[in-house]
């Protein structure tokens, strides 16, 4: 399992791409994984704004259901539609085609709390 | 220290991820819940249930020991023939639901859930008692828990009996669903070899020794190759069962769940002419009036129904029950659950919410088995 170098990650296992103000966010394979098929997701309205940490949506396998939190703090611009009518796609192309939202960046701070794709394989590697 | 079936290296071999389910280290699913579900729908699948507990009772008194035991009547069992029933306790709740296997006109071999097999043993051990204590002259009669010395493998779906036909001489067409016979498998491996499951599909369950589960686990794998046979986890198990409203201990059934009430009143039998543990109460509660239905639910827009979520009227204001079990239905592709729900609102076709993390998602009452096998 290989996580992209230019992506930040959360112990949540959320991933968010930085690019200028604009910060796009998923989950992990890690996570796609453990959860197993993904059968159902929910995501915020465009418009929401959303504090880092803060939940904005659910995933549901078969077994489980998942809550997603916020990996930075903002406001919502654009909501992965797709997903919402192919939740597998988060099991196929996490890292691409699964992007959940896009944010607009309104704490610059936040950033300070995610991971990079070096600390976050480490930490994966510790859940063994 | 988790419990570990003899297929325990056969797991891991075949990438099975392992969890702890109720003291059993075993696979919940290996390539995942929906590949292996649908494999087991359309072609058919193997399965390690050899954390179900074995118990069996001989002698004499065997047959009026199980009939006062369970709430299915027993005497009408003919020998290789196998019921499904409940285990009630005198509060008339469940104790577990167990299949009944005749071997003979005086041995019977019990079959229970994994996670309740001690409890059921020490209650059949109490009742054995109490039995022998009422009917001092019924003859002899021996309970004993047998659990460790099986290994029970089912092979479920369309190509089950042409796969395990491969195995053994014992001719398997003429055994029907819930009878089975007793011969061998591969090089002599005595085996009970029974028509019975709980997926919904066509298939068989094989009862041998402990330590001839990993040859035979690998035989059937072998011999289903070209059917397109995968091994299925727990997880699997839960939605195949799921889709045919099969009742599971813990969700749908409790030690104080009515078996009128659960759905499950086809197998109490009041007239069967003999008293059983649990008939006057569970008799007493049904004329005073069930709380609920279990009922299976479809929902009618996205969501999905989990265990313990609310069911209220189809204007949301009124609480009418309860979710026991529900999924994303595979085969069917749209979230059904069964739900204990008050029984004016329980009939087919009521329109109903179930509250979904706050909001109320439309879901309406469903006939059931929510799937039908094709063939």
């Amino acid at each position: 399992m290989s996580f992209p170098n230019n992506y930040k990650y959360t112990k949540d296992h959320e991933w968010a791409l930085v690019e200028g103000n604009t910060v796009t966010v998923g989950v992990t394979a890690h996570a796609a994984s453990a959860l197993g098929d993904i059968v159902y997701v929910e995501l915020p309205e465009v418009g929401r704004t959303l504090k880092h940490g803060e939940t904005f949506g659910v995933v549901e396998s078969i077994k489980a259901v998942s809550d997603l939190y916020s990996p930075i703090s903002g406001k919502v611009t654009a909501s992965n539609a797709a997903l919402v009518n192919e939740p597998a796609m988060i099991n196929q192309d996490p890292h691409g085609k699964a992007w959940m939202v896009k944010m607009e960046l309104t704490d610059a701070s936040t950033l300070n709390n995610l991971m990079d794709a070096a600390a976050y394989n480490q930490f994966v590697a510790t859940l063994k | 220290m988790l419990k570990r079936t003899a297929m325990y290296e056969e797991h891991k071999r075949l990438g099975g991820r392992l969890i702890d389910f109720g003291g059993w280290e075993l696979p919940v699913q290996y390539t995942g819940v929906m590949d292996e579900h649908l494999a087991c729908r359309n072609a058919v699948g193997l399965f390690d249930v050899s954390h179900m507990g074995e118990v069996h009772v001989e002698g004499t008194a065997s047959e009026a020991f199980v009939n006062y035991l369970v709430s299915n009547d027993c005497v009408k069992l003919n020998i290789k023939q196998a019921l499904y029933t409940e285990m009630c306790n005198h509060r008339g709740g469940i104790v577990d639901d167990l299949l009944v296997y005749r071997r003979a006109k005086d041995r019977f071999f019990l079959v229970v859930n994994a996670s309740n097999s001690d409890k059921d043993f020490a209650h059949m051990k109490k009742i054995e008692t109490e039995f022998t204590q009422k009917n001092p002259n019924a003859g002899s009669l021996s309970v004993t828990n047998e659990s460790s010395k099986y290994t029970q493998i089912a092979v479920q779906g369309r190509h089950a009996e042409a796969i395990v036909q491969t195995m053994t001489k014992t001719p398997l067409s003429p055994i029907k669903y819930y009878w089975f016979d007793e011969g061998t498998v591969l090089n002599g491996i005595p085996a009970i070899i029974a028509r019975t499951g709980y997926t919904g599909e066509d298939g068989f369950e094989l009862y041998v020794a402990w330590d001839k589960g990993p040859e035979v686990w690998r035989a059937c794998l072998e011999a289903g190759a070209k059917y397109g046979i995968k091994p299925i986890g727990l997880g699997a198990r839960d939605t195949l069962r799921l889709e045919m409203k099969f009742p599971l201990y813990g969700h749908e059934l409790s030690d104080e769940t009515n078996p009128y009430a659960a759905g499950v009143g086809w197998v109490v039998k009041p007239n069967k002419g003999t008293d059983f543990v649990g008939r006057e109460a569970v008799l007493k509660a049904k004329e005073k009036g069930l709380p609920y239905h279990s009922v299976g639910l479809k929902l009618l827009e996205r969501g999905i129904p989990r265990q313990g979520y609310g069911i209220y009227t189809a204007d949301g204001k009124t609480k009418v029950g309860e979710v026991t079990s529900g999924t994303q239905s595979p085969s069917l592709g749209i979230a059904i659950a069964i739900a204990n729900i008050a029984i004016p609102q329980s009939s087919v076709g009521t329109k109903l919410t179930v509250d979904i993390r706050g909001t109320k998602v439309p879901a309406e009452v469903t006939p059931t088995p929510f799937y039908k096998r094709p063939y």
